[in-house]
């Protein structure tokens, strides 16, 4: 498989439904070495698997590593990748870059939250959508830029939220 | 040898491919001839089957290019043509994305774009049958000896994008696969670390990059080969290299581009600085918003391994290199050095006073070089022409290429390769072509929120390191973002401010409440009068005063580059636009009508024929009227969204 469809499969097998039992047991186990180094990549494998990082994910988290929890939530709540609520189905990045701002990104994001009824950071009733400010896609060349799930919708403008949002819902099985 | 590695076919193995690098292989053996016409084949000069080349970086799929591609592959199967369908990088053109290059037996290859999904059969059908409809075609590639090129098309080099381009780290991007070891060797990645390795000493290798003069491409400017010596130098037996690719900036992405056009030639640049260090270990920190560049990265270290130019006891000649992976988590402070390798052990990125520099005590308190991709990508071009040769391209301070991200308000957006010292205007006009629309230009931002804006009047300004210094901005990592007359200056330095505030880390004081207190009085200055106190009123003037300096004391007294360059967008809009400031301050107009609370909207009493349509729509209830008699808005209630004057049908509603 490619790079370009693995990035595409992924995008489209996030969902939050289903409780395997012990996925931050499994992400722990892919982990052997208990340096500090493996901190950041560890609670990056761990939000990949359930999405976000719960606070029982992190104390295990320290456990494994041997480091206060309050080590491990200083710096998970530092960087601007880690999520403590859950995902929805469809992830929505909206890109604030500069060529972005200065083509409009302002107004979609308005847009966005005024259709999903939500703040940036946070995930809609039906858990369908979350939204997400990110800092740049780096896609400047086609501003502004929305993300869901790792799909990428260039040129965008306020009235093609509607129809960008609905696409989506439809592909829910 | 299995998994990422591509078979040679003809009898020729990946062990006569590591022996030919390695020049162990025997001169008299058949299969020195036959590994150079493999190769020459992976060029593609000629091919003997038609290929189709689709672009698929990441603004390639933004575009549209998977659909492209699954269209493509449809109509092949659909017409019963045996061809080729390669995913390639992206050449830069990203206006014109999704962007298909047909190549025919015996003929040159030509590019079209955009092509979407729709568009498949008539282009690229018609350019199947040999027929390419001239109008789409963008242009076609230099044909050499024995192809025949196609009439009435452009060459790549007339066209107005590539014309003024001088491409050496983009060479390869968006003409080769970039998941193809293969085709990298063909077009020479690795043999110059190969020859290196063999021939030079780390320290002969340090020398020749300090020659060149070539300097940080990271944003700082720092002559590499000086940071070089000094690590080289420095005492220990375990050094790090570590690669840069925490691209933060809001309006840059030719690190992506590279990453994922071209990865085999960044992972060559990377081991030759490792030996030129002394290093067996490099780090590349990848920002992981960008999941394609981090995917074929990994498979590129893959495949490198595979073939053993990295690994243990390099192609026989006892040099040992590991390349990890590690992905940045979202902090644009981690671009700052210090700030990176405490992210890298695991620690929150906060960076430290210098000295002691990464230099001599950096990872884990081993010396450390950090050096930027696109400076690493610099690399192995450089040492296969010699400095000599690199130092011929640039300026007397600034030697080589630069690679911008073209983006904002110009016809032509995408990734730009020119040589330091090509004038601004050159990059914005002539490559980028102009503004879009009939607008005209107002101001170009360079280098992200570390930089500042040009203004039209400068335009002239050559690209290199002192004289974009001398006009206030600087080079960062390479974002140009165009601008018109309908962006607003006060508000683009608020948005920048407000992106760094929020990257603050935190740890000085000047950084961490100056930039907050700056963002503060700039909202002061584009918010609405309505309901403003007195005491509101003193303050926005008293902010104005103290705005420059404030800005003053953080670029003195922060602790690292984020702080002491936090200032620049706004001391540099001040310097260029201090009118547009003092009608915010003053008129409380917005002359580019982008901050919208300084709008004064009203309705035409005459026009409005009183529909209630606007009054109906108004979220704070400021449209006041009976129904068929004009209506009216009361200032103190609106807010200015603007929301009556997209429901008016007869375009009753003015602003000023």
């Amino acid at each position: 498989m490619d790079a370009v469809q693995e990035v595409n499969q992924r995008g489209q097998e996030q969902d939050g439904s289903g409780t395997v039992p012990d996925r931050v047991g499994e992400v722990l186990r892919r982990f052997p070495t208990r340096g500090r180094d493996a901190l950041i990549p560890l609670l990056q494998a761990v939000q990949e698997a359930e999405g976000y990082l719960s606070q029982d994910a992190m104390t295990r988290v320290a456990r494994h590593l041997s480091l206060p929890p309050s080590k491990v939530y200083g710096v998970a709540t530092f960087y601007n990748q880690f999520r403590f609520q859950p995902k929805g189905r469809w992830h929505i990045q909206v890109c604030r870059g500069t060529a972005c701002h200065v083509k409009g990104s302002a107004a979609l994001l308005q847009a966005l939250q005024r259709a999903l009824k939500v703040e940036p950071g946070q995930t809609t009733r039906d858990g369908m959508f979350s939204l997400e400010v990110v800092a740049c896609i780096g896609a400047c060349g086609l501003a502004p830029v929305v993300a869901v799930s790792g799909e990428c919708h260039g040129g965008m403008t306020p009235d093609r939220v509607p129809g960008l949002l609905n696409a989506y819902r439809r592909r829910t099985p | 040898m299995n998994g990422s590695l591509e078979e040679w076919g003809n009898g020729i193995s990946w062990g006569d491919v590591r022996a030919w690098l390695a020049g162990t292989l025997p001169a008299e053996s058949p299969k020195g001839p036959r590994l150079e016409g493999a190769l020459r084949e992976l060029r593609r000069e000629d091919v003997v089957r038609p290929t189709i080349f689709v672009g698929t970086g990441t603004c390639g799929l933004g575009a549209g290019a998977d659909r492209t591609l699954q269209a493509i592959r449809a109509l092949l199967a659909e017409r019963g043509i045996d061809g080729d369908v390669v995913e390639v990088g992206c050449i830069g053109l990203c206006a014109a994305e999704p962007m298909v290059d047909v190549q025919l037996p015996g003929r040159s290859r030509i590019s079209f774009g955009p092509v979407l999904e729709a568009d498949v059969p008539a282009v690229i059908g018609a350019a199947l049958d040999g027929i390419p409809p001239g109008d789409r075609a963008l242009y076609q590639f230099a044909a050499p000896e024995g192809i025949q090129s196609w009439e009435g098309i452009p060459r790549q080099s007339e066209h107005p994008f590539f014309r003024s381009q001088l491409r050496f780290v983009l060479r390869d991007c968006g003409v080769i696969h970039p998941e193809s070891l293969r085709e990298a060797l063909a077009r020479g990645t690795w043999a110059t670390y190969a020859r290196v390795i063999r021939t030079r000493t780390p320290a002969e290798v340090c020398d020749e990059v300090a020659r060149s003069g070539l300097r940080g491409r990271g944003g700082g400017g720092f002559p590499t080969g000086t940071k070089w010596k000094a690590a080289l130098e420095a005492p220990g037996d375990q050094k790090y290299l570590v690669c840069n690719a925490d691209e933060g900036d809001p309006g840059a992405f030719m690190d992506r581009a590279v990453v994922e056009g071209d990865p085999h030639r960044l992972l060559e640049g990377i081991a030759i600085a490792a030996y030129a260090i002394g290093a067996r270990k490099a780090y590349v920190y990848i920002r992981a918003e960008y999941p394609l560049a981090v995917a074929r990265l990994h498979r590129a270290i893959d495949q490198a391994r595979e073939l053993g130019v990295i690994g243990h006891d390099v192609l026989g000649h006892g040099v040992d290199l590991d390349v990890m992976v590690k992905q940045g988590a979202g902090a644009f402070v981690c671009g700052e050095e210090t700030a990176l390798l405490h992210s890298i052990e695991g620690r929150r990125g906060m960076p430290r006073p210098r000295p002691p520099y990464p230099a001599t005590r950096g990872l884990w308190g081993r010396p450390t070089v950090i050096n930027n991709v696109e400076t690493l990508a610099n690399l192995p071009m450089l040492l296969q022409n010699g400095a000599e040769a690199f130092a011929a391209v640039g300026t007397s301070g600034s030697k080589g290429t630069k690679v911008f991200a073209l983006s904002g308000k110009v016809v032509r957006t995408g990734l730009v390769e020119v040589a330091m010292g090509t004038p601004l205007r050159e990059v914005v006009f002539d490559i980028g072509g102009g503004i879009p629309g009939g607008h005209s230009l107002k101001a170009v931002q360079i280098g992200g929120p570390s930089g500042g804006c040009i203004p039209a009047s400068h335009m002239d300004t050559p690209v290199d390191y002192e004289s974009l210094k001398g006009v206030g901005a600087m080079m960062g990592s390479g974002g140009l973002v165009v601008m018109d007359e309908t962006t607003c200056m006060v508000d683009l330095a608020k948005f920048f401010m407000d992106f760094i505030q929020r990257e603050s880390c935190g740890k000085c004081i000047p950084c961490r409440e100056g930039t907050r207190r700056m963002l503060e009085i700039l909202q002061r200055i584009t918010r609405s009068r309505r309901n403003e106190t007195g005491t509101d009123t003193l303050q926005r003037f008293q902010g104005v005063m103290y705005l420059e300096r404030l800005g003053g004391v953080i670029q003195d007294t922060s602790l690292c580059g984020l702080g002491q360059s936090a200032p620049n967008p706004v001391l540099s809009t001040l310097r260029w636009f201090r009118e547009e400031y003092e009608e915010h301050i003053f008129d409380r107009k917005c002359r580019a009508g982008v901050c919208t609370e300084l709008l004064q909207y009203a309705i035409d009493a005459d026009r409005c024929t009183g529909c209630t349509r606007c009054a109906k729509a108004c979220p704070t209830g400021a449209i006041l009227g009976a129904p068929r008699a004009p209506h009216y808005i009361v200032p103190d209630k609106c807010i200015g969204c603007g929301t009556c004057r997209v429901e008016c049908r007869i375009g009753a509603v003015t602003v000023a």
